[in-house]
């Protein structure tokens, strides 16, 4: 009746875990408890769980990430604090099963369940207001997305109390994935939470490609798009041709598992080694898509706070493309070690060198663009200098391990190791912070506090160096990676070195929570009244903070690269139209939320065995999708009148906001008059 | 019904609605999505490709499949191909009825296609073998069953669309829905061309 | 029926002529590679360029005479994304043959 799911499932004998668990339920409770006390069901389900406004669908993607990365963070406190200890014969604390299942929970964590939300909600909140547009091309299936998504995430979370997560790592290589080397439910949570997310993932790539190709503003021909938009246009590439090999891949080792198949066994012919083939043959193309839309946020913000125009704007495109053409071809650096023959590895090593040629440009064109720029160090510009600084490092051992014979040595060690978190922490995860720092004012109406901002940053930077650059020196001599303890004394002081760079990383994560919570409290003084808090160049800044449901009243018109910073010189950004036109918006749809829930129902019952309660969860995901289908009745109009009046409060605003601050050097822009 | 892009606000018209352009969004999305269904074929292809030779011991194409068999099972999704290429004109044409009558005929076809490969695939398991005999045997049901699960559930949006036009009409959503379902359909029968070309006509040589 | 008739989004649809000349066109295509196959006359190698470019054309012939993809600026996004398409399949089947292959000569 449930499967292979009992009591014993729980793991009572494993403190830690189960502490863990208990403080997670508990605090779920506290949530609970505290929404219901408050009487806040109705507003949480009219509101949030079931808006297809892309802004909210987006907070709700940061929320997410945000709380993963909390997560993943406290596997890596665990991992470094095991190995500090681990030294010479001791066993520290974790046994290494517990150790295995988590560095898998912390890479898998981090990529899909971190990373990709993260770059989603940013899009979410920005891409269509910086095109000029209204909405995605596809409300009902971003909602979908989101929604699988928080479903993974929840398999994920749900695997640490009820039965183990996979011990495989985050890459799952056969044949340990295989049910005979892997027997639990682990890699089976793994599986369908890679499965359902990198779904989801591929319908938001279908999304804002169709959005970017045929939502822009008249008037915003390809070579006017921010450079955040053609970051997210090649990030959308890379997921849509990339993730349905990985849809494949996770597939075939599910067939193995569930149904006896062949292909990545070691007997009655299947072939191991195409796992990982298959497995980065997507792999590859998913760093480049954590770290796209960072290069992107990096554009906007070196222009904004250098109060320039990005440097070398064609450049930077083709540079955009010529990184994303050449990550697709480049997958077997991941694997130069696994056995194929020197012409093989050779240009795949030469393919890898080259895609630091069009990194290389980027830098320069950042930096070119703050050259003579008058500079305002903001937050986003700590992230994005530091960025500049510490990425270069991990690009450059990236280059030095594309040389096939020296990843002979380096490869799974922890040069290996820092080298990744070198590019991903500096890169994706600095880029996300400045974008969440730059972008905040726009989707909630204030900003954040800058002074907490810069410690974090600082706690952050000098936290990445301690805890990775002892990891280059591991790596040369010679620690594997994933080791739960070690026999080797000379590596005991440098791991100690990176534990307290955990340390200090993780002040800079409680400084960043101090800086929601001080924002919060003082959101009155940080207040944002008139959408434009930085001076911005792009339409995302004409909206105001937080935008109407409709973002704009009227289309824009673009005429230029820079769109809105044309529109302040010519003195015409905050022009009235002559009148307001009724608007169309999609309604408010529970089927998102109800399939996300129902994937999440079918992902667990996969995982235990309980067959009846999968086909019932799957015909339940068939039909919400036919049910919705037959609904004709999915966009509500709002009058013009409505329009104008939520357009006359924004103008009365923006005149309150001049009159106070006429000698104020920023310029505020002043509205003009109605005719 | 008009499709006017976003640009054009009517200064004119008082309350005219900006009307993004439906239609070709939802089908330049479908397009995309059947684009990296492809690279799901791909993959699959790429497997058998690897593994396609690895019988374990256990049969291999040329002893387990029948040419006649598949011609007839090809013939029935090309036919259907077509049969669905002749609702559409209908559909162009307002012809409600005809449209009924082209998709229940398409519907049969690919029945009768589903039918015959479930037969097929009965009767190698029954016979011992089954996906879980060898690894060509694991990428041949994959490949060929993913392709026959997709023409499933083309048959199950078909019968709801069917069910649509029978009770809505040939009103516009209808018409689009139709529209992407018609891209599925033929390319379904194009994926065919290759399954049955590389699995089992190369199979058998 | 109108030739090279264009529907209110401006993509191909077809004609009556245009669905009965794919359909000829396929069952020959079609009939080519299965009567190579069964009749076994030719080289081993001629019969697979046979099965090979009969299965090309056909499925060129599908994408024009039924998906009504063609030159014309309606169909151009859709031309573009196939042969993106196409260039990725190329890359990652004929990588995937190449580099297993070769870790199978040297590995197993």
């Amino acid at each position: 009746m449930f499967g292979k799911l009992s009591l014993a499932a729980i793991p009572y004998d494993q403190p830690i875990t189960i502490s863990a668990v208990g403080g997670a339920v508990l605090l779920g409770l506290v949530i609970l408890g505290l929404i219901t006390y408050y009487r806040k069901w109705t507003y949480l389900y009219k509101e949030w769980l079931t808006s297809l406004d892309h802004k909210k669908i987006g907070i709700m993607y940061i929320i997410l990430a945000l709380v993963m990365l909390l997560r993943g963070f406290s596997d890596a406190i665990l991992m470094r604090s095991q190995q500090a200890m681990a030294a010479g014969g001791s066993p520290g604390f974790l046994t290494p099963g517990h150790f295995d299942q988590i560095f898998s929970a912390h890479g898998s964590i981090m990529i899909i369940f971190m990373a990709m939300p993260f770059l989603a909600g940013l899009i979410n909140i920005v891409v269509p207001q910086q095109i000029g547009a209204r909405d995605v091309a596809f409300p009902f299936m971003n909602s979908l997305s989101l929604w699988l998504t928080t479903a993974a995430a929840l398999l994920v979370m749900v695997s640490l109390g009820v039965g183990e997560f996979s011990q495989a790592g985050w890459s799952g290589y056969a044949p340990l994935t295989e049910l005979q080397y892997s027997p639990g439910t682990g890699v089976d949570y793994w599986i369908w939470a890679f499965q359902i997310a990198g779904i989801a993932s591929t319908m938001t790539g279908i999304n804002f490609l169709v959005t970017i190709m045929k939502m822009r503003a008249p008037g915003m021909k390809p070579m006017r798009m921010p450079l955040f938009i053609w970051t997210t246009f090649c990030t959308m590439v890379l997921v849509v041709w990339a993730f349905p090999v990985l849809t494949a891949a996770l597939a075939m080792v599910t067939l193995d598992r569930y149904l006896g198949m062949h292909f990545f066994t070691n007997t009655l012919g299947g072939n191991m080694m195409m796992y990982a083939n298959l497995f980065w043959t997507w792999g590859h193309p998913e760093v480049y898509i954590v770290i796209l839309p960072a290069f992107g946020i990096f554009s906007e913000v070196v222009a904004t706070f250098s109060g320039k125009r990005l440097f070398g704007y064609v450049s930077m495109v083709y540079a955009t493309a010529a990184i994303t053409i050449l990550s697709f071809s480049v997958w077997v650096h991941h694997f130069f070690t696994m056995g194929a023959s020197p012409n093989v590895n050779l240009f795949f090593g030469i393919a890898t060198m080259l895609i630091a040629i069009p990194t290389g440009v980027k830098i320069f064109n950042w930096l070119f663009t703050m050259y003579r720029g008058r500079i305002r160090f903001t937050p986003p510009m700590y992230w994005t200098l530091g960025f500049i600084v510490t990425f270069a490092i991990g690009g450059a051992a990236g280059v030095l391990m594309a040389v096939p014979p020296a990843d002979y040595v380096l490869h799974n060690s922890l040069f290996l190791i820092a080298h990744f978190h070198n590019v991903l922490i500096p890169g994706t995860l600095f880029g996300f912070f400045a974008g969440y720092y730059y972008w905040f004012p726009k989707a909630t109406g204030f900003r954040l506090q800058e002074n907490w901002g810069k410690r974090a940053f600082w706690c952050w930077a000098i936290g990445f160096y301690l805890a990775f650059i002892p990891l280059y020196v591991l790596g040369f001599m010679g620690m594997p990676r994933r080791m739960a303890h070690y026999a080797t004394p000379a590596w005991h002081p440098y791991l100690l070195v990176a534990a307290l760079g955990t340390a200090v990383i993780a002040l800079g994560i409680v400084f960043l929570g101090i800086q929601l919570l001080v924002s919060i409290k003082e959101r009155q003084a940080l207040s944002d009244l008139t959408g434009d808090p930085w001076d911005g160049r792009t339409l995302e800044w004409m909206t105001s903070s937080p935008p109407a449901v409709y973002n704009f009243p009227k289309i824009p018109v673009v005429d230029e690269i820079d769109a809105f910073m044309d529109m302040k010189e010519k003195g015409v950004a905050y022009r009235r139209p002559d009148q307001y036109n009724d608007i169309e918006m999609p309604k408010n749809a529970p089927h998102g939320f109800i399939i996300g829930a129902s994937a999440f129902v079918f992902g667990f019952a996969m995982i235990w065995y309980i067959w009846w309660l999968a086909i019932l969860a799957a015909l339940g995901m068939l039909f919400t999708v036919i049910a919705r289908s037959f609904d004709d009745d999915t966009h509500y109009l709002i009058p013009a009148a409505e329009v104008e009046r939520i357009e006359n409060e924004r103008y009365r605003q923006l005149a309150a906001v001049a009159k106070r601050h006429l000698a104020d050097e920023q310029t505020i822009p002043e509205p003009v008059p109605e005719m | 019904m008009m499709t006017t892009d976003a640009s054009t606000i009517g200064t004119a018209h008082n309350q005219e609605v900006e009307l993004p352009d439906t239609v070709g969004i939802q089908t330049l999305g479908f397009w995309i999505y059947l684009m990296s269904d492809l690279i799901i074929f791909s993959t699959l292809f790429a497997t058998f490709a690897v593994l396609g030779r690895n019988y374990a011991g256990g049969p291999t194409g040329k002893e387990l499949f029948e040419l006649p068999y598949l011609l007839v099972e090809t013939l029935f999704l090309l036919f259907s191909s077509v049969t669905y290429g002749l609702a559409m004109l209908a559909v162009h044409d307002g012809k409600k009825k005809w449209v009924l009558i082209g998709l229940a005929v398409t519907f049969l076809l690919g029945l009768g296609f589903v039918s015959m490969e479930i037969n097929e695939f009965h009767r190698m398991i029954a016979a011992g073998h089954g996906p879980d005999r060898s690894a060509f045997l694991s990428s041949f049901f994959t490949l060929v069953g993913t392709h026959g699960t997709h023409v499933t559930f083309g048959l199950i949006w078909m019968a709801v669309v069917i069910g649509q036009v029978a009770v809505k009409g040939l009103t516009s959503p209808v018409q689009s829905r139709l529209m992407r379902l018609s891209m599925f359909w033929h390319f379904l029968d194009i994926i065919w061309i290759g399954i049955f070309s590389i699995v089992y006509l190369m199979g058998v040589m | 029926m109108s030739q090279a008739a264009v529907d209110s989004t401006g993509a191909g649809r077809g004609s009556l002529k245009s669905y009965l000349t794919g359909f000829i066109l396929s069952l020959i295509l079609t009939a080519i590679p299965f009567a190579l196959v069964m009749n076994g006359t030719l080289s081993p190698s001629a019969t697979l360029a046979g099965i090979l470019s009969a299965g090309m054309v056909q499925i060129l012939v599908h994408l024009h005479y039924f998906l009504h993809l063609d030159t014309s600026s309606a169909a151009r996004w859709n031309v573009l994304a196939m042969i993106f398409t196409v260039l990725i399949m190329i890359l990652f089947v004929g990588g995937t043959i190449w580099i297993m292959n070769s870790l199978h000569y040297r590995m197993m």
